[in-house]
């Protein structure tokens, strides 16, 4: 292959690239700023520390010693942001998002949990309001209400002052349920021992027992597997990653129109008039298709080193050739959109939609992992897919350079892929 | 210098070309004449190699051109009819890059970029954008850039095409010089005094078939009654391949 004529090309693509001021920007300016404002989400508090917390409303109408209680075990639970105010208002801030639940405890709650929680007499109800686009967060809160409920009704029940007194009232009122009397009798042996642990004079001198309730049978012990144990995870990382992609792919579906706009303009009659082959030619747009999209990511990830602390954990050799491969999948992306491409203007709608879907579906916007399963696997057929992977395997996962192997083979099959159905689909005829 | 045998080629059901055949010397300026849609395009699209014939030869100095990167095809210098320049580059980027694709590096490129920016006077703007420039000037350079690699054969496609009189006049000065040069220089237009003005033969084309191939003063005494004054080239046109509408 002459590298007079290919080196010409090249550089006349980077000369065009670089002059023209809006695909500049589009390329490396867009992309840091969108890739700084996803990072700054999904980045949460800041390196591995606690997540964000849940914004709960707490209305306390019963004001009991269970409820009391159980307002306290919300209030400390590091998992949620608690706040109190009346019925009205949390209605009022729940419907407008300020808040992803409100859990109302009503007059009579903790008496009536009393009771019920040996008798199983009527349970009482707990009104939680909740907004229905924090349905995840509202199932958590269930969760972490359930165990603090628990642990003050059974810390009551066994250790408290109106615990004991309901529990004297749940005896004495045992004749009257319509309970089997063989249940009857257990549940009276079984209520005279906890009426007799009230009387135990070690009691008040701070026995243990079950005074501080029912409690969780376990801890959890949380470690973030990130590159190594006092390395921070950091959510720049993916989102640099990720929107790198998004903007070299655009880059390079933009090179593709750019052909269909020089065949428009009778450019192609020239180059195919020279004696250039056609292997030239194909090969000179992905050279510097490639040169471009190397410098978009480099670019992109050079800023979020120096500004966001980004670091190659990995393997520098295996960041560099998931980044070439991915340059080069992309690269040859915009040849195949400017060989199934009709017109700039059609394959400009086309190419819009089909790279938004790409990197939708290749966690390029949001991570794979809330996809559900199906598509999970499914996404595997989508070269964006691998070369978000393949990064954040070489930057925050630490992985070494065994971790990309794959990712660079499955890019440069893609390429391959790419590029064989663009010179077979490419008009080559100038009429 | 050039020689066109029974060129043919179809697109779909659409005959475009039809045993088209006519020879060019070196010296030589041949008129392509033909209404909308006649072929002419087509032909020269075939001859520079960028379409493939179904059936017939290009011969280039005897030789059939063989593939793309056939060394002959360096022997034959493409104008468009559309200006096939970056706007976005000057004068001197595109000229380079074009010259480069023949090959052309160093020395070689810059001396053929100085001789082709002289002879169509754009010396001095070489390092302008194409953008800045005015219709008249995009075609010479258009012009230029065909002639970066001195070729022996010249395809012109309506060259003058939207330019003011001024600017036609200095592309008809520069084709007198390249004849002069030897040239062999194949002309499309739909303008017949251009035609009346620099062709040496005229070859009318029409439904993609060669209807005459003749000097100006053979085509007009196919057409003049005996003892009336000879036709202007119109009128010849007109008369062999009628007024119908060609859309």
């Amino acid at each position: 292959m002459p590298l007079i004529p290919l080196t010409a090309m090249v550089r006349k693509d980077l000369q065009l690239f670089f002059t023209d001021r809006r695909a500049v920007i589009m390329s490396f300016a867009v992309p840091i700023a969108i890739a700084s404002f996803f990072g700054s989400i999904f980045s949460g508090p800041g390196g591995n520390a606690e997540p964000a917390r849940i914004a709960v409303i707490v209305v306390d109408q019963d004001e009991s010693t269970i409820s009391q209680a159980v307002v306290a075990g919300l209030e400390q639970d590091r998992n949620l942001k608690v706040s109190r105010t009346a019925v009205d208002d949390a209605r009022d801030r729940v419907r407008r998002g300020r808040a992803s639940a409100a859990i109302l405890i009503p007059k009579g709650f903790g008496d009536a949990a009393g009771l019920a929680f040996f008798s199983g007499q009527e349970k009482p109800a707990l009104d939680v309001l909740f907004d229905p686009s924090h349905s995840m967060e509202v199932a958590m809160v269930r969760g972490i209400l359930t165990e603090h409920v628990m642990q003050a009704v059974s810390a009551e029940m066994f250790g408290g002052r109106r615990g004991g007194e309901l529990v004297d009232q749940t005896l004495a009122g045992l004749d009257s349920t319509s309970m089997p009397e063989n249940r009857r009798k257990q549940l009276r042996d079984m209520l005279g021992a906890v009426h007799n642990f009230y009387r135990q004079p070690d009691r008040s001198a701070g026995g243990t027992g079950l005074r501080g309730g029912l409690t969780m049978p376990y801890t959890v012990r949380e470690e973030a597997m990130t590159a190594g144990t006092n390395i921070a995870y950091n959510g720049y990382a993916h989102s640099f990653a990720g929107m790198g992609i998004q903007f070299l792919l655009f880059a390079m579906a933009n090179l593709g129109i750019e052909i269909l706009l020089e065949r428009q303009r009778g450019l192609w009659k020239r180059l195919r008039s020279a004696p250039v082959s056609r292997l030239s030619l194909l090969a000179g747009k992905t050279v510097s298709g490639t040169i471009i999209s190397l410098m978009t990511l480099f670019v992109s990830f050079g800023f979020a080193m120096i500004v966001f602390g980004v670091r190659i954990q990995g393997s520098l050799v295996g960041f560099l050739a998931v980044s070439t491969a991915c340059a080069l999948m992309a690269a040859t992306f915009g040849l195949l959109v400017a060989a199934v491409g009709r017109t700039p203007a059609s394959a400009r709608g086309v190419t819009t939609l089909a790279v938004l879907m790409m990197v939708m579906l290749g966690g390029a916007w949001v991570p794979t992992f809330i996809f559900p399963a199906w598509l999970q696997q499914a996404t595997l057929v989508v070269p964006a897919r691998w070369a978000v992977d393949g990064l954040d395997a070489m930057t925050w996962r630490g992985i070494g350079v065994r971790g990309a192997i794959a990712p660079t083979l499955v890019l440069l099959g893609f390429a391959a892929l790419f590029a064989g159905i663009a010179s077979m689909r490419f008009r080559w005829e100038e009429a | 210098m050039l020689e066109i045998n029974h060129l043919r080629k179809t697109f779909g059901r659409l005959v475009a070309v039809d045993d088209v055949s006519f020879t060019l010397q070196g010296g030589q300026l041949l008129g392509l004449l033909g209404p909308n849609g006649a072929g002419k395009t087509t032909t020269v699209s075939m001859i520079a190699g960028i379409v493939t014939p179904d059936s017939g030869d290009v011969l280039i100095a005897g030789r059939a051109l063989s593939g793309d990167t056939d060394p002959a095809k360096r022997r034959i210098g493409l104008v468009p009819q559309d200006l096939a320049l970056y706007e976005e580059l000057t004068a001197c980027d595109n000229l380079r890059f074009f010259g480069a694709l023949y090959n052309l590096a160093g020395g070689a490129l810059d001396r053929a970029i100085g001789a082709a920016l002289e002879l169509v006077e754009l010396a001095d703007r070489r390092n302008d954008r194409v953008k800045d420039f005015s219709g008249g000037m995009k075609r010479r350079l258009n012009l230029a850039a065909g002639l970066l690699h001195d070729p022996d054969i010249l395809l012109l496609d309506e060259p003058t095409v939207g330019v003011d009189p001024q600017s036609r006049n200095a592309i008809f000065d520069n084709l007198e010089v390249l004849k002069r040069r030897g040239k062999a220089l194949l002309y499309t237009t739909h303008y017949m005094e251009e035609a009346e003005r620099l062709a040496d033969r005229i070859v009318v084309i029409d439904h993609g078939r060669v209807i005459a191939d003749d000097t100006l003063a053979g085509l007009q005494s196919r057409v003049a009654a005996a003892g009336s004054p000879p036709a202007n080239l119109e009128a010849v046109f007109l008369t062999l391949t009628g007024r119908s509408l060609r859309d």
